[in-house]
């Protein structure tokens, strides 16, 4: 990797940081609002997921890596979703989404 | 019977990376699979509540927590810029800015610390409400996690250094490595604040 190929990877590092900055200070507005509890779970963790796409595309490279780790990380974040809704599914007739 | 252990600097012909990038990343897909459970288990007890209660009711600092989330987003910046050093061959710059990294985490932990201080001396504990064993869980694991980067960051900048005398590809790719690491604790604490603290 040249200099310039350097330079221009930390030009990029420095408007992710002040992204995330701001998307952090937006998180911390947004919650101010008192939403709903479902808005409000939406919105925050949009916003988690803008600012955590962000930390793996360009901080852990991952938007420039080779395909067999997207898959790695594809098929864990499959099974994660998994984990998340499994929940939902066995819970499906219980659900009261506590405020 | 060798115990070299192969491709930790070239890169594989099979899969085009090395093996040390390939361990890493699979290990962090388990670490995904970790968290995944717990943040299901968030789900489970909360959706299942007739009543949640809000991080304020135990006393959580939102201004505390938003701090912290600045120190470990400026801890992620120094340690690429770390990793960008090396790949400038500046060593000035890469120990300025892994002492910093370092920093970051040592700051973190202080303001944690208080957090847990100020629970437990209101008699809050993991017992006392099912948010609160979520909070003392998720953010106990986390923390556990930003230790564990800080002693390898840590050795990085120090004893682990001299590697780059007598290896400095490997050594960077360790320094990656470790980087791709303390990125992920970042990214955890990024869905951990608004989770715990806001919603």
């Amino acid at each position: 990797m040249s200099h310039e190929d350097i330079d221009h990877h930390v030009r990029i590092y420095m408007r992710v940081f002040a992204a995330l900055v701001v998307l952090t200070i937006v998180t911390v507005g947004v919650s101010y609002l008192h939403l709903a509890p479902g808005p409000a779970l939406a919105l925050g963790l949009t916003i988690a997921l803008i600012k955590g796409s962000l930390v793996a595309c360009y901080f852990m490279h991952l938007i420039s890596e080779k395909k067999m780790l997207l898959w790695v990380m594809a098929i864990s974040l499959v099974f994660f979703f998994f984990e998340l809704l499994i929940p939902m599914v066995t819970e499906g007739n219980n659900l009261h989404m506590g405020a | 019977m060798s115990s070299v252990i192969p491709y930790t600097v070239e890169k594989r012909p099979d899969t085009g990376l090395n093996n040390v990038k390939i361990g890493i990343w699979l290990f962090l897909a388990s670490e995904v699979m970790l968290f995944g459970a717990l943040f299901g288990g968030y789900i489970l007890l909360r959706v299942g509540s007739t009543e949640w209660p809000h991080g304020s009711d135990f006393g959580l600092s939102v201004p505390l927590a938003f701090v912290n989330t600045l120190v470990l987003i400026s801890s992620s910046v120094t340690m690429v810029m770390a990793w960008a050093s090396l790949m400038r061959k500046d060593t000035r710059k890469y120990k300025i800015y892994m002492f910093l990294t370092v920093l970051g985490g040592v700051g973190f932990m202080v303001i944690k610390s208080i957090e847990y201080s100020a629970k437990f001396s209101h008699h809050y504990y993991p017992e006392t409400h099912n948010f609160l064993a979520l909070y003392f869980t998720l953010t106990g694991l986390h923390a556990l996690h930003v230790v564990a980067g800080m002693v390898v960051n840590a050795y990085l900048l120090w004893p682990g250094f001299k590697m780059w005398e007598t290896n400095p590809q490997q050594f960077t790719n360790r320094v990656e490595s470790a980087g791709l690491f303390w990125h992920f604790v970042d990214l955890v604490w990024i869905f951990l604040f608004p989770v715990l603290y806001l919603l």
